[in-house]
């Protein structure tokens, strides 16, 4: 039986083990001399285990008495997670040398985090989520604070930190509830007592509490503050990783909570949802106006998409998941090349994070700057881009569910987005010539493969979305039922 | 040729693909090679849909030429064209090839611009043949893009504010259409409009939040479209973002957002919300009707003041769409078919009093009007195309542009007599800015110092105006050859309303009985 166990949660197994000997190995050979190499390795790694959940593994199964779930939906998630970390892992490589920022721990402490995030995804019981999440973030306050003689870098991992042991407080206070009213902590337990109509008011308060933490770990309003501070403070390698990889984790674990612990009652929580995304709608797309730095202009910016994916999950209905699942896909695969166009913004050799400094970028560097261009369009939901069909997916999935209110209040929060994207693009093609701008060349391949490739999937993906659709829509119906 | 109107669709595309994949360098032959390509591929575009004009037949009202595959979500690509499409598709791949000919003075970053207008063709192609929701909603909103980029990158001096202006306002516009494009397709389950326009959508009389709301689901339909096609047409009050546009807008910019891009909105209202929400169009009718004959009246009044010669013919391009709007929520033969007609030939003239305005933009880098006068004494065949083209606007017999307003005006008034008399004097307002705009530009005596070298247009301007003059005077003398296109189409298209609306009509009365 344990055995059995096991094997399904090989990769998890894996990944955990692959991290620990590793750090074993560096801490008895030559430490930071190894980094470079295991930064690859890593990536490697958890490319090969993307790539291996996608193509086996099917059907549902559970493992450890129902603590762990390994479905479609788990293995989507556990996909894209996968697939977005490595991406980043590789992109931080040129960026982490240069400012010798670049240690044996930060792969593996990727690797560690992304391990949290797989149980996230799969969990079936309070106490999994519980454990996935605290080893995620655990993983990543470390990594926020990575720069450790920069002020504003360890102000970020603590301030991280600080929160984010509230909002683990919230959640567990949450859990205790609800495991006080229904007896017991499995999923599997929690849905056969919420039957809708009859939550009792204890169960209902545990459900808020448990939304509230989980909505700290998506940045979704009101639960947002610590998502620009720790955006702008952490190295960029490190904030294009919490851009991507933990919040479709995060995202993942919101889906499961709500819907295999809590699925019989969705119009309890459809509302509060609901109210999460119209809210970070409208903050994300209002406060980023006024941001000079691109990487608090991208903590808004995903703010506002998160709001976006919430959408979906308000609705509460399998096309909604699957809306979420696609929406997130997306949003992965537009950051990551995003933030390769961040990282690549250097004046004389060091990093800069003004947008204004893109004055005229199409001038010297047309090529990056049409890639951007792509993705910033994409990103405010124009079409032809891939990220229209994101924002149409989850808009018919909320009208579906008798949430036009929401809808129309989102397509109104994108055109004011819409604003702040221009500007960049303002920057980038209308600035003014006699003005110095950033650094041109010099950037490495691997970033430029990464936007290109990027933007070419904005582009392109609108063919078919490379299959991505149909496997979100089975992965949604083996949550839903 | 199954694939005709795709080709035709993706020609500019392919070749903006090919500029900006193979061609290098920033000098004077690169320079050349992108606009002869840009011009060979437009010109192909051209050549290549005339097949399409060649092998349609007017008298079946359904659509042609129609590709079909399945796509994602449900949705499909589907194109087609029928006798409203058409001509759009013909006037479009027609204006490209001298759009591209009036930018040949174009110096700074002439690869990019040309393959901005190379993929705006593409894109406003696919807006009249898109026979599926969300294709054409893609198309219609995705030609944003290089028409900021346009406004933005070679525009005038105050460029940035008319290029995010432009941008955001027809963008929160459309974005009300996407959710009602959602609601129909959880309603009908379907995307395709062809499938649609069969679909009768609910009109059973409810009320929101205390408001009732008459005709019910189709009227909301009607409003979230109307928001975006009114805003695109442009209709009084939310025309305001077209002056600043055409202002700063470069002259081929212009001559594309006046001569096409404005017709996407008249496009829209006939292609969607007269036959598929009937019920919601003729609730709407008397505010629409009203809200054209405002716009005829007051744009004209305010053109009649301007300073600026772009600003004047961009507030007369307002008021002619007013006669497009009347004719069509006149909802008879006339209307429509005058709606359609006013529309090309509107295509035409706007399209060539912004070149007008162009040919001495170029020579004299300003477009106030106190800057020029006279220029008949040193610009004679300049004066002579500019006459003829005022007088096309004013809606002068002979030119294309008295039949539209007439048969729209006649339209209008056997449905309400009132708002044919209110628009009727537009006419004489627009005779008036229109001839007083000629009279201070090209009479009088040359009396400015700075005007004494100036030069009479170029042959190559002279050859852009050509087939211009010639689609003028043709449609003027012998409108049929529009007509006799669009009329059964637009037959059809009326006789489907008046039938939806009198199945409304029994099945409200046997309800209330």
């Amino acid at each position: 039986m344990v055995s059995a166990d096991l094997t399904l949660v090989l990769p998890e197994i894996l990944l955990a083990v692959y991290a620990m000997v590793m750090l074993l190995v560096a801490v008895y050979t030559s430490k930071d001399g190894l980094a470079s190499t295991l930064l690859w390795m890593t990536a490697a790694v958890m490319a090969a285990l993307g790539l291996w959940i996608a193509t086996t593994g099917e059907g549902s199964a559970t493992a450890f008495n129902g603590m762990l779930i390994l479905d479609g939906f788990s293995r989507f998630a556990k996909v894209t997670i996968l697939l977005s970390a490595a991406a980043v892992l590789i992109m931080s490589e040129g960026y982490m040398k240069a400012r010798d920022l670049l240690r044996f721990e930060y792969p593996l402490l990727v690797a560690l985090s992304a391990v949290g995030m797989m149980v996230m995804v799969s969990a079936g019981d309070l106490m999994a989520l519980y454990m996935g999440l605290e080893l995620q973030s655990l993983a990543l306050y470390v990594v926020a604070s990575l720069r450790r003689d920069s002020v504003k870098s360890t102000e970020a991992g603590l301030k991280y930190f600080v929160l984010g042991a509230l909002s683990s407080g919230l959640l567990l206070y949450g859990a205790s509830l609800v495991y006080g009213y229904a007896g017991t902590t499995l999923f599997s337990g929690i849905i056969e007592t919420a039957q809708h109509g009859e939550v009792s008011l204890g169960l209902l308060f545990g459900l808020v509490f448990l939304i509230s933490g989980m909505a700290f770990k998506v940045s979704a309003v009101p639960f947002h503050m610590w998502t620009p501070d720790v955006y702008e403070g952490s190295p960029t390698p490190v904030t294009a990783f919490f851009a991507t990889a933990p919040k479709v984790a995060a995202m993942g674990l919101f889906a499961r909570v709500l819907h295999d612990a809590f699925g019989n009652a969705v119009s309890d929580w459809s509302q509060i949802v609901a109210l999460l995304s119209v809210l970070s709608m409208f903050l994300g797309a209002v406060a980023a106006i006024g941001q000079s730095n691109i990487k608090r202009l991208m903590a808004f910016s995903s703010i506002a998409h998160m709001g976006y994916a919430l959408m979906g999950l308000a609705a509460g209905t399998v096309l909604g998941v699957q809306a979420m699942l696609i929406y997130m896909a997306i949003y992965v695969t537009m950051n990551v090349g995003t933030f390769a166009f961040i990282l690549m913004m250097e004046k004389d050799g060091q990093p800069v994070t003004d947008i204004a400094s893109l004055n005229m970028y199409a001038k010297r560097e047309p090529g990056k700057a049409l890639a951007m261009l792509v993705l910033l369009f994409s990103l405010a939901g124009v079409p032809p881009m891939l990220g229209f069909f994101g924002k149409f997916y989850v808009l018919r999935a909320a009208y579906e569910a008798d949430l036009a209110w929401l809808a129309i209040a989102g397509v109104i929060a994108s055109v004011i987005g819409a604003y702040y994207y221009l500007r960049i693009v303002f920057f980038m093609y209308f600035g003014d010539e006699s003005q110095e701008g950033l650094d041109s060349g010099g950037s490495t391949t691997v970033l430029w493969g990464f936007l290109m490739a990027s933007a070419a999937i904005m582009v392109l993906g609108i063919v078919n979305m490379f299959g991505v659709e149909s496997a979100a829509a089975a992965a949604a119906a083996t949550l839903v039922n | 040729m199954d694939n005709l109107l795709s080709i035709v669709t993706f020609i500019p595309a392919m070749a903006a693909l090919i500029l900006a994949v193979f061609l290098r360098g920033d000098d004077e032959a690169a320079n050349r090679n992108a606009k002869w390509l840009a011009m060979a591929a437009t010109s192909m575009t051209f050549l290549v849909s005339l097949f399409i004009l060649a092998e349609f037949d007017p008298n079946d009202t359904g659509f042609q030429f129609v590709e079909q595959a399945p796509w994602l979500l449900g949705l499909q690509y589907k194109m087609g064209v029928d006798g409203i499409s058409v001509l759009f598709v013909m006037l479009t791949t027609f204006m490209m090839p001298l759009v591209i000919a009036a930018s040949w003075n174009v110096e700074t970053r002439v690869k990019e611009y040309m393959i901005a207008f190379l993929l705006l063709e593409t894109l406003m192609l696919g807006v009249f043949m898109a026979l599926d929701l969300v294709l054409f909603y893609l198309f219609f909103e995705a030609g944003l893009i290089p028409m900021f980029l346009i406004i933005g990158i070679w525009g005038g001096a105050n460029r940035i504010y008319a290029s995010f202006k432009f941008f955001l306002y027809t963008f929160l516009g459309s974005v009300l259409m996407l959710v009602a494009m959602v609601g129909m397709f959880a309603d009908a389950g379907t995307t395709d409009i062809e499938v649609l326009l069969n679909h009768q959508f609910a009109f059973e009389t409810f009320s929101i939040a205390g408001v009732t709301i008459v005709g019910g689901l189709q009227t909301l339909l009607f409003i979230a479209f109307f928001a975006s096609f009114a805003v695109k047409m442009p209709m009084w009050p939310v025309h305001t973002w077209l002056p600043d546009a055409h202002v700063q807008a470069p002259t081929a910019g212009s001559v594309v957002l006046a001569a096409i891009l404005l017709k996407m909105g008249g496009y829209g209202f006939l292609r969607f919300s007269l036959p598929m929400f009937p019920v919601g169009s003729e609730v709407m009718t008397p505010l629409v009707l009203w809200m054209s004959a405002i716009a005829i009246v007051y744009t004209s009044l305010v053109a009649l003041v301007q300073e600026d010669m772009k600003k004047l013919i961009a507030y007369s391009s307002v008021a002619h769409m007013g006669f497009v709007t009347m004719g069509i929520f006149a909802a008879n033969q006339q209307g429509v078919d005058g709606a359609i007609f006013q529309m090309i030939s509107h295509g035409f003239i706007s399209g060539a009093l912004f070149l007008c305005v162009g040919v001495i933009y170029d020579r004299m880098h300003t477009r106030d009007i106190d800057a020029y006068g006279g220029l008949v004494n040193r610009m004679p065949a300049y004066a002579l195309i500019f006459m003829l083209f005022t007088m096309a606007n004013v809606g002068l017999p002979g030119t294309s542009g008295f039949v539209g307003e007439f048969l729209t005006l006649m339209a209008v008034f056997q449905v309400n007599t009132w708002v044919a008399a209110v628009a009727t004097t537009g006419v004489i307002f627009s005779a008036a800015y229109a001839l007083w705009l000629y009279r201070r530009v090209v009479m009088g005596d040359l009396i400015k110092e700075s005007l004494r070298s100036i030069t009479d247009m170029t042959p190559r301007e002279r050859w852009i105006f050509a087939p211009l003059v010639v689609m003028t005077l043709l449609l003027g003398v012998y409108p049929a050859l529009v007509l006799d296109i669009t009329g059964p189409a637009v037959a059809a298209l009326v006789g489907n309303y008046d039938t939806a609306l009198a199945a409304a009509e029994a099945a409200s009365q046997l309800a209330s009985n």
